[in-house]
């Protein structure tokens, strides 16, 4: 079994359900043991960076000085949401390049009676660690039934292959680590050449105008590469293109139907299990399209709410229509002459 | 004698100019890590990788020969830094290493503090978002948006009831917030950085 620490951020226990559930569905067939920190807080994402650096990091590392403390410098600490990641990852770099920040943090660290010294842990994203420590051979093995026919562009957005302090990944911009575990999956890789352009990031809440054109370019070009669906390794990339893609195609008249799914969810489905285990029926844009294409029975869908006040049956009275009788008949017959 | 007519541009500076000379130092210091803002050499790869360059006030190259040239107000009163969705595009891209994002992230605070952005929907986005985290420790994605739909995009509530209700019924969002068991240490960590952040 491998060992590592998890660190889940907000994301995976409310908008990106999918994802978590679909994490642990994975994690016992492929031998992977994710390990949660306890109490863990926010990681501030890109908005409290903007705010106030020193408040900023202390609140990035209270999560490392708990993994810290928890890994004894055995466990590599894994993040599956991006910004999270990047945040984990930003704070352990920057305090060890930058002394002075390090020793800031500490001391606000100190407050909360916690320390933590920089260079002590690994920060991953759970791509990588599939990827380069489970690794290719242990994932074929485990599918039962491979996602053939099924053409899926791979798409990382940017928090993942960027800035890579410490050179995890094969390529900053155009990266292949997900187009060969999907291809390991049997599925039919589209070559994306957007995989790691931006969903628009927290422009959707800021700059709408800007989020929808950015979603809109990476939709339109999963759609002319006649890809069934889109993969994401990341919960803000999955809610901007999977809800506001209704948004997006009111805003420009378009009509496009791209489900943005996980990638841990097409693993799932690749080892045979059961799509209600896997979050399938969370995301707003339908992927009954993919399980249908797989021959996979889709969980049933919500049934839609009762309406509050049941509707009336019969509507205010109206005159009968006119039947063609005997009579109409005849009369007809009499204009006609 | 020379002729002084030739002399278009003075050679000695008047002090304010000397004085703002300092702003590029002031927001390199203010940077995490080595921002190594001091080394850019104007080649303008930054904004030709940038998805949001277009509507940016200045590209980040503009932008960064302000900081240089002391243009502290019109810098901090630049829309570029809230437009910037830290793609990291540029930094990966920067011959000079230099750490753009994060420069981006310092220019945001520092308008915030001297107040003189110009639109308030990224900057009060922000705010509401670190209220949220210093109050529960988590982000509490409803609580957020609607205080922040309401204010800024209340004409767009129509067009996202839909999604909306969708995230709520399929229990995407969730009603309540989460708080961390240990908020008085966070609370206490956070004052703290807060304290000496001020001291700066």
């Amino acid at each position: 079994m491998n060992d590592y620490l998890l660190y889940p951020g907000c994301s995976m226990e409310t908008s990106a359900r999918a994802y978590y559930d679909s994490l642990k569905a994975i994690s016992k067939p492929i031998g992977l043991n994710l390990n949660e920190i306890e109490d863990w807080n926010c990681c501030g994402a890109t908005e409290y960076l903007g705010i106030s650096l020193t408040p900023a990091y202390a609140l990035i590392a209270r999560n490392l000085a708990l993994a810290a403390n928890a890994s004894n410098g055995k466990q590599d600490l894994v993040a599956p949401c991006s910004a999270c990641y990047l945040n984990l990852a930003k704070a352990d770099h920057y305090m060890r390049e930058q002394p002075k920040l390090g020793k800031m943090v500490n001391e606000a660290l100190a407050a909360g009676g916690l320390s933590y010294k920089p260079g002590s842990l690994e920060v991953r994203h759970l791509l990588d660690v599939i990827v380069y420590d489970i690794g290719l051979e242990t994932i074929e093995k485990n599918v039962v039934r491979p996602l053939t026919g099924l053409r899926v562009a791979p798409y990382l957005g940017c928090m993942v292959p960027r800035p890579d302090y410490e050179n995890r990944w094969s390529d900053h911009e155009y990266p292949i680590e997900l187009d060969v575990l999907l291809k390991a999956l049997g599925a039919d890789v589209i070559d994306y050449p957007l995989k790691t352009e931006c969903c628009g990031g927290h422009m959707t809440q800021i700059g709408p105008e800007t989020a929808f054109e950015l979603i809109r370019r990476l939709i339109a070009t999963a759609d002319e590469h006649e890809a069934d669906t889109m993969v994401t390794v990341c919960p803000m990339c999955q809610l901007n293109l999977d809800a506001y893609q209704g948004e997006t195609n009111h805003f420009f008249g378009t009509n496009y139907h791209m489900p943005i799914l996980f990638f841990t969810q097409l693993m799932g489905l690749a080892f045979g299990i059961e799509p209600k285990d896997l979050g399938f029926g969370l995301e707003l844009v339908s992927a009954r399209n993919v399980l249908d294409s797989l021959g996979v029975k889709a969980p049933p869908e919500t049934p839609p709410a009762p309406p509050k006040r049941p509707r009336k049956q019969e509507g205010l009275p109206r005159p009968k229509p006119l039947s063609k009788g005997p009579k109409v008949d005849e009369l007809e017959k009499e204009v006609a002459q | 004698m020379t002729d002084v007519s030739l002399r278009a541009v003075p050679l000695v500076p008047n002090p304010v100019q000397i004085e703002d000379l300092t702003l590029l130092e002031e927001v390199a210091s203010r940077t995490a890590g080595v921002s190594r803002l001091e080394m850019c050499i104007q080649c303008g790869t930054c904004g030709g990788s940038c998805p949001s360059a277009a509507i940016m006030d200045h590209t980040p190259r503009m932008l960064f020969a302000m900081l240089r040239a002391g243009m502290r107000e019109e810098a901090l009163k630049s829309n570029t830094y809230w437009m910037c969705v830290s793609c990291y595009h540029c930094v990966v891209r920067c011959p000079q290493n230099v750490h753009i994002a994060d420069v981006m992230y310092t220019l945001k605070s520092m308008a915030i503090q001297a107040k003189l952005y110009q639109d308030s929907t990224a900057p009060d986005f922000s705010k509401t978002f670190v209220e949220m985290v210093e109050e529960f420790g988590r982000s509490f994605e409803i609580g957020l948006a609607s205080i922040h739909y309401l204010k800024h995009f209340p004409l767009r509530l129509a067009n996202m009831t839909p999604m909306g209700m969708g995230m709520l019924s399929k229990k995407r969002m969730s009603l309540l917030p989460k708080r961390i068991k240990n908020m008085d240490q966070l609370n206490a960590i956070l004052k703290r950085a807060k304290e000496l952040e001020a001291v700066q």
